[in-house]
C-alpha cells in the first residue's frame, strides 16, 4: 500500500511513513518503517546505538535520500519549502557555531529560515527564554557549559516556530541536572501541543517524555505502543526477579539458563508470574550450592522489554 | 623506544597529507629551484630584445646581426604578424611603446649616422652617435645584459671598423702616417674585415664592455617609481597569503560539515549553491581586504604609489579575490578534514607560488616554466597588478588577466559546486 500524494489528504497528521528503507552498502540501516505521529504527541524512538533512529530522523528532515518508502509532513512531501517550514530538527551533535554568541546564533539560523526584522527579534527572544539563556545571550558558545549548549542547540531547532520537532538524542553528555532541565523544556512543548518525536536509548527518558513508543532495532520498528502497553504486551503481569550468585560464572549461567532466566553482567535475570515463584527459585539455587547474593523484585520496564523482544540489552 | 618509534612510524604511514609534506614537498620544490638556478642550458632564460636600426649602414647591420648571433638573446625587429599580415618593423616610438606594454625588457635603438662613426673612442670634438637602450626597470638583469653584449658583439662583429676609425684618429693626431706603414694598415684591416666576413661565429670572446660604442640607457618603464620593486612583491607575497587565507577560510565548510551545522543548514531554506556562493563572496571580501592592507602598508611604508591606481586595483584586486576565493572553495570542498586541506594547500599553494612568480620574477625561469606559470592564478595576479603599478596601463589593458581570473573562479566554484554534492544528501 503506498500513502496518498494529494498534499491536501492527511494533512492533519504531522507525520506519515510508509515503507521507509535506507541502505548504506550492505546494511540496512532503515528497513521498511511505516510509522504515523498524531498531532500533538510525543513518539519517542527507542532502540540501542546503531539501531537506524538518526537514519530516521535525518530521513524526515531531507539529510538522507531513501531508496524507499515515503514521508509526508503535514500531508507535504518531506523535501518541499512546506515541509521545511514546518519542521524543527534538533541534530545529536552541537550544530553550533562556536565563535559566535547564544544570539547570534539564534539569529543565524532565523534567518536560515527567512525570519528577519522584528519576527527574528522576537523569535530570538523567545527561544533564549525557553531555554533560559537571556541572561547568556551574548556569550560566545564555545564558553556555554555542556548542558547550556544542549539547549541552544534545541532552540536553535526551534526558532522558526515549527509545528512538528524531531529530537535526536538531546540529553547525550549532560549531567543529571542539565537534563532535568531539557526535560523540563521538553514538557513545555508537550503542554503547548508540539507534535514531537524524540530519539533516545535511555528508557527513563522515554517513560517520562513520550505518550508512543517505537522501540527500533536493526532498522525496523519492532514494537510500537504506550509504555503500558509494551509492557503489558511482552510480560503480561508477570514480574522480574534480579538474582545476583557468588562464585564461578562457569556454574552460575548453566543453572540460570536451565531455570529459564538470563545472564547479563552477572545478574541473573528471571520472568516470574506470581511473587511466591521466589521461593522456590532460592530453594533450588541453594540445592545447586550457588551462593546468593543479592536478589530483588520489580516489575518489568521498557529496558526489560527490549531486552525480552532482541535479547540485547539497550545500551549495548 | 621501538615502540615509540614504530607507533610514530604507522602514524605518519596513515596520514597521507603529512607524508606528502615530508617527502614530495621537498622534492618538488628541489626540483623546481634546480629548474630555475640550476643551469640546464636547454632552458637557460633568453633575454627578448627590440631592435630598431635607423641607420641601414653597414656597421649597424653587422651590429644587429652580431646581436642575433648572440645565444642568449631573443633578438626581433618588429611585432608578430597579426591574422597573417606582416606588421611593419618597430620603430623608436613603437619599440618605447612595446617595452611599455611588457613586450620586451629592453629595446636598443640604433641611431641615423651610427655607421659612419661607430666607436666612442676619440677625439673630445667627434661626437658619436649614442646607441638608445629603452629599459624596463622591472626587469634589473635583461638591461645590463644588453649593456654588456652591445660592447662585446661591438669587438667582435666590428674589429675592422674599430681599426679603421682607429687609424683615422691616429692619422689625425700623429700628422700621418708613411705609405708603406698606411699600405700595411689597410692589409690588416682587409684581412680583420675579410675573416669577420668568413667567420660570422661568435667565438672571439672579449670581456671588454667599458664604452666601445656609446650607449644611453634610458628607462621607459618604472623611471618615476620610488620603489621599484614594491607594487611586485606586494602582489606576489599577496596573492601567496591570499591563497592560503582562501583556503583556510573555505575550511569553514569541513568544520561545519564535522559539527553537524552544515547539516541543519542545508535543512533549513538555504540550499547548497546559496551557502556555496554565501561563502565564496565572503571569502572574497576577506581576500580583497587583505590586498588593501597590503598595499596600503606598501604605500605608508615602502611609498607604493597607491592612490593614482585605484580604479586598476579594484579592478585587478576583486577579479584577484574572486578567483582565489573559488580556488579555496574547491580545495576545501575536495578535502574530508581539515588535516588533509591543510596539508593539500600547503602542497598546491607553494608549487603555485613558485611556479606563478609570488617567490622570485617569472622573467628569471626558463621559457617552459613561465609558459607553465601561466597555469596558476598567481602569474596571471601578478601580470595584472604589474601593469597598474608598474607600467601605469589603462584599465582596458587588463582584459586578459580579468578575463582568465574570472574564468578561472568560475570554473573552480562550479567545480566546487559539484563536489559538494556528497555534502547534501547522503
Amino acid at each position: 500500500m503506498s500513502l496518498p500524494t494529494n498534499a491536501t489528504c492527511n494533512s492533519s497528521l504531522p507525520l506519515r511513513i510508509e515503507g521507509l528503507v535506507k541502505r548504506f552498502g550492505q546494511l540496512n540501516a532503515v528497513d521498511g518503517i511505516t510509522l504515523e505521529l498524531r498531532s500533538g504527541e510525543c513518539l519517542g524512538l527507542l532502540g540501542p546505538n546503531g539501531a537506524g533512529k538518526s537514519t530516521l530522523i535525518r530521513s524526515i528532515v531531507g539529510r538522507v535520500i531513501p531508496d524507499a518508502g515515503t514521508i509526508l509532513i503535514f500531508g507535504a512531501k518531506a523535501d518541499s519549502t512546506a515541509a521545511r517550514s514546518t519542521l524543527g530538527w534538533v541534530p545529536q551533535e552541537l550544530a553550533l557555531y562556536p565563535r559566535l554568541t547564544c544570539f547570534e546564533n539564534l539569529r543565524a539560523f532565523g534567518r536560515y529560515y527567512g525570519l528577519k526584522g522584528i519576527v527574528l527579534e522576537q523569535a530570538v527572544a523567545r527561544c533564549l527564554d525557553w531555554s533560559t539563556l537571556t541572561d547568556r545571550a551574548h556569550e560566545l558558545v564555545k564558553n556555554l557549559s555542556g548542558g547550556m549548549k544542549r539547549r541552544l542547540n534545541m532552540a536553535a531547532g526551534l526558532i522558526h516556530q515549527p509545528k512538528l520537532v524531531l529530537m535526536d538524542e538531546p540529553t547525550v553528555g549532560v549531567d543529571p541536572q542539565s537534563r532535568h532541565h531539557i526535560f523540563e523544556m521538553i514538557e513545555k512543548l508537550r503542554d503547548e501541543g508540539m507534535s514531537l518525536i524524540y530519539t533516545t536509548h535511555y528508557m527513563e527518558e522515554a517513560e517520562r517524555l513520550c505518550d508512543r513508543i517505537a522501540i527500533v532495532d536493526h532498522g525496523k520498528i519492532i514494537e510500537l505502543g504506550t509504555n503500558d502497553d509494551l509492557v503489558r504486551n511482552a510480560f503480561g503481569t508477570r514480574s522480574q526477579v534480579l538474582a545476583r550468585f557468588g562464585g564461578s560464572p562457569d556454574r552460575v549461567v548453566p543453572w540460570v539458563a536451565a531455570h529459564g532466566g538470563q545472564t547479563t553482567d552477572g545478574i541473573a535475570l528471571f520472568t516470574i508470574s506470581h511473587p511466591v515463584e521466589i521461593a522456590s527459585l532460592l530453594e533450588d539455587s541453594a540445592k545447586a550450592g550457588l551462593e546468593l547474593v543479592d536478589v530483588s523484585l520489580r516489575k518489568p520496564n521498557l529496558e526489560s522489554v527490549f531486552l525480552h523482544l532482541t535479547g540485547r540489552e539497550l545500551r549495548d | 623506544m621501538f615502540a615509540i618509534i614504530r607507533t610514530a612510524m604507522v602514524s605518519l604511514r596513515r596520514d597521507r597529507g603529512g607524508l606528502a609534506l615530508s617527502f614530495l614537498l621537498p622534492v618538488v620544490f628541489f626540483s623546481i629551484f634546480a629548474v630555475i638556478f640550476g643551469g640546464r642550458r636547454d632552458t637557460t632564460p633568453k633575454v627578448h630584445v627590440l631592435v630598431v636600426d635607423e641607420d641601414h649602414s653597414p656597421a649597424s647591420e653587422r651590429l644587429v646581426k652580431g646581436l642575433k648571433q648572440e645565444g642568449s638573446l631573443v633578438v626581433t625587429s618588429g611585432p608578430e604578424a597579426v591574422k597573417g599580415v606582416e606588421q611593419p618593423d618597430y620603430t623608436a616610438a613603437t619599440a618605447e611603446i612595446a617595452v611599455r606594454e611588457g613586450v620586451a625588457p629592453v629595446a636598443v635603438i640604433i641611431p641615423h649616422g651610427f655607421g659612419e662613426n661607430p666607436i666612442s673612442f676619440g677625439p673630445a670634438d667627434t661626437k658619436p652617435p649614442t646607441v638608445q637602450l629603452l629599459e624596463d626597470r622591472s626587469d634589473m638583469i635583461a638591461p645590463q645584459m644588453v649593456t654588456g653584449l652591445l660592447q662585446k658583439v661591438a669587438v667582435t662583429s666590428m674589429p675592422d671598423l674599430m681599426a679603421e676609425q682607429g687609424s683615422k684618429y691616429f692619422d689625425q693626431f700623429s700628422g700621418g702616417l708613411t705609405h708603406e706603414q698606411r699600405d700595411r694598415l689597410n692589409q690588416g684591416i682587409r684581412q680583420l674585415r675579410e675573416r669577420q666576413e668568413s667567420d660570422s661565429s661568435t667565438s672571439a670572446s672579449s670581456n671588454e664592455s667599458g664604452g666601445i660604442i656609446a650607449v644611453n640607457a634610458r628607462p621607459v618603464v618604472g623611471e618615476n617609481k620610488n620603489n621599484p620593486m614594491v607594487s611586485f612583491y606586494a602582489a606576489a607575497i599577496g596573492v601567496m597569503f591570499l591563497l592560503f587565507t582562501a583556503s583556510g577560510s573555505a575550511g569553514a565548510l569541513l568544520d561545519e560539515a564535522e559539527s553537524g551545522t552544515l547539516d541543519r543548514v542545508l535543512s533549513s531554506r538555504v540550499t547548497m549553491t546559496s551557502l556555496l556562493l554565501g561563502k565564496l563572496t565572503y571569502n572574497s571580501l576577506l581576500a580583497f581586504s587583505q590586498l588593501v592592507v597590503m598595499f596600503l602598508w606598501g604605500w605608508a611604508i615602502f611609498k607604493l604609489d597607491f592612490w593614482s591606481h585605484i580604479p586598476g586595483f579594484i579592478v585587478m584586486g576583486v577579479c584577484t579575490a574572486v578567483a582565489v576565493a573559488a580556488f579555496g572553495m574547491l580545495l576545501a570542498s575536495i578535502c574530508h578534514t581539515r588535516a588533509q586541506l591543510g596539508a593539500l594547500s600547503t602542497l598546491v599553494i607553494l608549487i603555485m607560488s613558485s611556479i606563478g612568480g609570488s617567490m622570485f620574477p617569472r622573467f628569471l625561469m626558463p621559457e617552459a616554466m613561465q609558459k607553465a606559470g601561466l597555469l596558476t592564478i598567481n602569474a596571471w595576479a601578478i601580470d595584472g597588478f604589474t601593469k597598474i603599478f608598474w607600467r601605469d596601463e589603462p584599465i582596458s589593458h587588463l582584459w586578459p588577466q580579468v578575463l582568465v581570473l574570472v574564468a578561472v573562479a568560475i570554473v573552480l566554484f562550479i567545480i566546487a559546486r559539484r563536489v559538494a554534492r556528497r555534502w547534501e544528501v547522503a
